[in-house]
């Protein structure tokens, strides 16, 4: 597949990932570091269940069902046990690690040959164009779901929830069963990445999630610079810039790669770059002030 | 409307900075009063208020309201009949949201939240005509973020938010305590009236005598958890604003 192209459906694929931290992140407030394992869970069964023959269109509902149990138990011990949303995603995380191992039976799963999502509709003759309109397709719907949650008086509560608690609960919401609920879409978006990864790579690995938690974070980190400096209020562009965040951050990275810089020197390079897009804003702010 | 019986409210029982914020009040709220708590800092009028609306539960003691003992219901139960206003502007409202969706969570405080879209055309214009009964000419600007308006424009909206939806009983901590005179005054002028056209059961804790003595048609004094004076409609009305300096004196 061409590069670009590559590093084009890539970005998509982790569309998931960027609304799934915009919603923990910048709706709920919350750190939330289940992702890492999550991710890997929706990639686990995805593989597992294509590997037994099952159709893509059924394990896209486990996987959906798979990532939202994580978040909820998250939740569950953030909320009901009160402890700190940080360790609590912490703790899922490394659960979930032998959960994925478990399940997969071993730490890599090829899945050569075997039909995906991306074989199911043939609306281009070119394979990996096939592949990017389907996949183009498949985050259209998502997001149109989640902006059209978001915009419900489901999704304003939610909004509320992570931005005045005190008043959100004197006006009837039930404060820790909004962020269980919260959390729960949150990982299921984050195990859809996971499900969309598996079959564009063709494998599902158990490391694959490790540290994927900055790819979503420096998704929307993008996106809220454009959100802050064009004072977007909208909803729905919200969210087709957390998608451009995504697609972004993939790109800066297939760059990086692409003017000969070391493959294993990657996660330093994406630390650095998110570093770098937080605290740019503020450094500059500083000079103006 | 309120019934308290016997109340107490015990904080970090047993352990060396134990507080004993409510110490046994009993208290009858008809339906209609208006009712001023005032009360040095440390009194327990906060403690009281949010006994009623359920963010801290009794130690001891039950709370009825319209006749339904609710002393272990949680806050966002509540709701069903208590709306509130806090000190903090920022408490009351959501400031990333825009007007016109905290108008919204407000106007169905007593219904579940469902997947549907609330904000239509015939919602803006309600909330414009409401907001425009204030006068600070915010009705034109229902799709700005809360975050943008001032505290004293958010406490007014506040306020008219609680009576979006059915409301029987109004709580207004110390409702002015972060606004500037002007503010606090259009402030309380709007209370006054939503609390008279909607003939709402009213509390009101304040540490401005001014407004303690102009508003209500009963005022309590607080002190040590306790209630101290109960003053009715009729001697309230015989009350001069220098007897209440004189009871802090």
């Amino acid at each position: 597949m061409d590069f670009y192209l590559a590093t084009l459906v890539q970005g998509l694929c982790f569309s998931g990932i960027a609304l799934g931290i915009y919603i923990s992140m910048k709706i709920f407030n919350i750190p939330d570091i289940t992702t890492d394992g999550s991710y890997t869970l929706g990639g686990a069964f995805t593989g597992v269940l294509l590997l037994h023959n099952q159709p893509t269109y059924v394990v896209l509902p486990v996987v959906i069902l798979a990532g939202a149990t994580a978040g909820a138990i998250t939740g569950i011990i953030h909320t009901k046990l009160k402890i700190n949303a940080l360790l609590a995603g912490i703790l899922v995380m490394t659960a979930l690690y032998s959960i994925n191992l478990k399940l997969m039976g071993r730490s890599n799963l090829p899945l050569n040959g075997i039909p995906d999502l991306f074989t199911l509709l043939n609306l281009v003759k070119d394979p990996n164009q096939n592949t990017f309109c389907i996949l183009l397709l498949f985050v259209v719907i998502v997001t149109l779901i989640i902006g059209y949650l978001l915009k419900t008086d489901f999704g304003i509560a939610m909004r509320a929830t992570g931005n005045s608690e005190s008043m959100i609960r004197a006006l009837g919401v039930n404060t820790d069963r909004m962020k269980i609920t919260g959390l729960a879409i949150a990982n299921a978006l984050t195990a859809v990445s996971g499900y969309l990864i598996t079959q564009f790579q063709g494998f599902a690995d158990i490391s694959m999630g490790i540290g994927i938690v900055i790819v979503g974070l420096g998704s929307v980190i993008i996106a809220e610079a454009f959100i802050n400096w064009f004072r977007i209020s909208s909803v729905w562009l919200s969210l087709v810039l957390v998608i451009s965040g995504a697609v972004i951050f993939q790109f800066v990275l297939a760059f990086t790669l692409s003017i000969g810089i070391d493959a294993t020197m990657l996660k330093l390079v994406t630390a650095v770059f998110v570093l770098l897009i937080v605290s740019l804003p503020r450094l500059s702010f500083k000079n103006s002030a | 409307m309120i019934s308290i019986n016997n109340v107490h409210k015990v904080f970090n029982k047993g352990k060396a900075n134990q507080v004993n914020a409510v110490n046994g009040i009993s208290l009858e709220i008809k339906a209609g009063e208006f009712v001023v708590i005032v009360g040095s800092n440390g009194s327990g009028k906060t403690t009281l208020l949010n006994l009623l609306s359920g963010s801290v539960i009794p130690t001891s003691g039950t709370i009825s309201i319209d006749g339904t003992e609710v002393t272990n219901l949680p806050d966002y139960r509540r709701s069903q009949w208590i709306a509130r206003v806090f000190q903090n502007p920022l408490s009351g409202t959501a400031s990333d949201l825009s007007i016109l969706d905290n108008f919204r969570l407000a106007a169905i405080r007593t219904k579940p939240k469902g997947l549907k879209i609330g904000v239509d055309d015939a919602f803006k214009k309600q909330v414009r005509q409401n907001i425009a009964t204030l006068g600070m000419g915010l009705e034109n600007k229902v799709e700005q973020p809360m975050g943008t308006l001032s505290g004293g424009q958010r406490q007014a909206l506040t306020l008219l938010m609680s009576v979006m939806d059915d409301c029987k009983i109004l709580l207004l901590d110390e409702p002015t305590a972060a606004l500037d005179p002007r503010s606090a005054d259009v402030v309380m002028k709007t209370a006054d009236k939503l609390i008279h056209d909607f003939k709402l059961t009213a509390i009101l804790i304040t540490h401005n005598l001014k407004e303690a003595y102009n508003y209500g048609n009963r005022i309590i004094q607080m002190g040590e958890g306790l209630v101290l004076k109960d003053i009715d409609a009729h001697k309230k009305a015989k009350l001069q604003q220098n007897d209440l300096f004189d009871w802090f004196g």
